[in-house]
């Protein structure tokens, strides 16, 4: 993968399994944005391959990549939202988009918001909420699918730890439902914390390639 | 390509929930509706203007095309004669459907409106007129001629295309431009609405770029701005083409005086011709923003 002229990632292979909990870290610029976006298509390899559920994205076409999204939810350190819809209306997006009736699923949307803790929030505007309650509503966007796959980028470089704690808690608990965990994060305090719960696996961009980590974290 | 109908109704009626997609932007949505209007307006008038000298120019080829008039100048005493000769030579030239000669009323009147009613046509040497009618073929007017100067030397033709030859051609021309200006309009319309969508996308680059991620398609986010500048034109151009219908209607209308003007409008089923600008409206505008959005949205990832 190169970007700017530069290349930026190479020589990385790697197989997301389902069900698994991977933390990628590595210092600043390294490219651990880009290795997600190309986790979730917004990005194409400019050589190798990158598969998503087993299609290459190269050889997807728009629509099969907004259909693949439907299988990955994807929060970002600065989430957007549609500012001009109240959260619940927010959260709702991928039913709304997908087609799907919202009012059959109302339930399923105030048990998660109950979840994250927004139920009080859920008429706020999102530029009423908070940092914190800012990436609990991206995060219920991201699973309120169902999605096999959840990419966080820097989830929790905003907010204050305990929020941050509550958040990886929800992660956790959503990983333990099966779903597959990508967190990119440099807060090496979260990952420690992770390890005591869940079988985490630490990847280290750096020098451009992908590092398994050590267990020593 | 048959349009769908169901199609067509689920788009016109729309997705409540898409709709509130995209934040409602007051300003750019009036000058939508505006531009729409004030080009249905305009298009009304170029329809009535091509239309009025499509009908001129129909007429003029028509009427003209088929009458000829023959002008008899003889001496008093020669001209029953000559009109005679000149009646049966027409009648066994081929092309020619029927010849007659005018009577004094008739020529009086002609004559009318340069002398005034009490001309007293039968002493004055003026000269016998012949109205020649032609049928579908038409006959030789070159060949009629020297017949005539053979056998009826005062007769003069006059086939009338000297001079409705320019007249059909800038009645023509005229038709031509009512049209090219429809188009201008259209291209215009078209051009505006595409100005205007692409500033839409581009305010509501956020939004597009949320949805996008929430695993919409391009279909989808396009339908959204599609069908909001659709209805926009739909309603402005069906509000600018009652104007314009009003303001074509009250057109004064001097019937025998002004000729050409006068045939400004709409005649019987003519007045159906500007109902069809509101959906021509809408479908440029459709195809506008459709084109717009699929550019914009193709270079998003």
């Amino acid at each position: 993968m190169s970007y700017g002229g530069g290349e930026l990632l190479s020589d990385i292979s790697l197989t997301l399994s389902p069900g698994s909990f991977h933390f990628l870290t590595g210092p600043s610029g390294a490219g651990k944005t880009t290795f997600l976006k190309l986790c979730y298509g917004a990005l194409l390899p400019t050589a190798g391959h990158v598969r998503m559920f087993g299609a290459d994205v190269r050889d997807m076409s728009r629509d099969d990549v907004a259909l693949a999204r439907r299988r990955i939810g994807v929060v970002h350190q600065d989430v957007q939202f549609l500012d001009h819809l109240p959260v619940a209306d927010n959260v709702a997006l991928p039913l709304i988009v997908s087609g799907r009736d919202r009012t059959d699923e109302s339930e399923n949307l105030s048990e998660l918001l109950n979840w994250v803790g927004l139920s009080k929030r859920a008429g706020a505007l999102p530029a009423e909420l908070s940092g914190g309650e800012r990436q609990r509503a991206a995060l219920a966007r991201a699973v309120i699918m169902s999605p096999e796959v959840i990419l966080a980028d820097e989830p929790t470089g905003n907010i204050d730890w305990e929020m941050s704690q509550r958040l990886l808690q929800l992660l956790v608990e959503l990983n333990r439902m099966g779903k597959t965990i990508m967190i990119a994060t440099h807060d090496m305090n979260l990952i420690r914390a992770a390890k005591s719960q869940v079988q985490a696996r630490v990847l280290r961009i750096s020098q451009r390639r992908l590092h398994t980590a050590g267990a020593d974290l | 390509m048959t349009p769908d109908l169901t199609r067509i109704t689920a788009f016109l009626a729309g997705d409540v929930q898409a709709d509130r997609l995209v934040p409602p932007t007051g300003f750019t949505a009036r000058l939508t509706v505006f531009v729409a209007a004030a080009m249905a307006f305009l298009t009304v008038f170029a329809l009535a203007l091509s239309l009025a000298t499509g009908r001129l120019a129909d007429r003029w080829s028509d009427e003209l095309a088929r009458a000829s008039t023959l002008r008899i100048s003889a001496p008093m005493d020669q001209r029953e004669a000559q009109t005679t000769a000149a009646l049966r030579v027409l009648e066994t030239t081929p092309g020619v459907a029927s010849a007659r000669a005018l009577s004094d009323e008739e020529q009086r009147a002609l004559l009318e409106p340069w002398f005034g009613p009490d001309l007293p046509v039968e002493s004055l040497p003026i000269p016998q007129l012949i109205e020649v009618i032609e049928d579908e073929t038409g006959y030789d007017a070159a060949g009629l001629r020297l017949r005539l100067s053979a056998e009826v030397p005062g007769a003069v033709l006059d086939d009338h295309t000297r001079w409705r030859r320019p007249l059909v051609m800038a009645a023509d021309r005229l038709r031509l431009l009512g049209w090219l200006s429809i188009a201008l309009i259209g291209a215009a319309t078209a051009a505006m609405i595409t100005l205007a969508a692409q500033a839409a996308l581009a305010a509501n680059a956020q939004v597009i770029a949320v949805l996008r991620l929430v695993g919409a398609r391009d279909a989808y986010i396009a339908q959204a701005f599609v069908r909001r500048f659709t209805l926009r034109a739909l309603g402005g151009a069906a509000a600018g083409t009652v104007l314009g219908m009003i303001a074509v209607l009250v057109l004064p209308s001097a019937q025998a005086e002004a000729g050409f003007l006068t045939g400004l409008g709409f005649q019987g089923w003519h007045w159906i011709w500007p109902l069809v600008i509101p959906p021509l409206g809408a479908a440029v505008a459709f195809a506008a923003t459709r084109h717009a959005a699929q550019r914009t949205l193709r270079e998003l990832s």
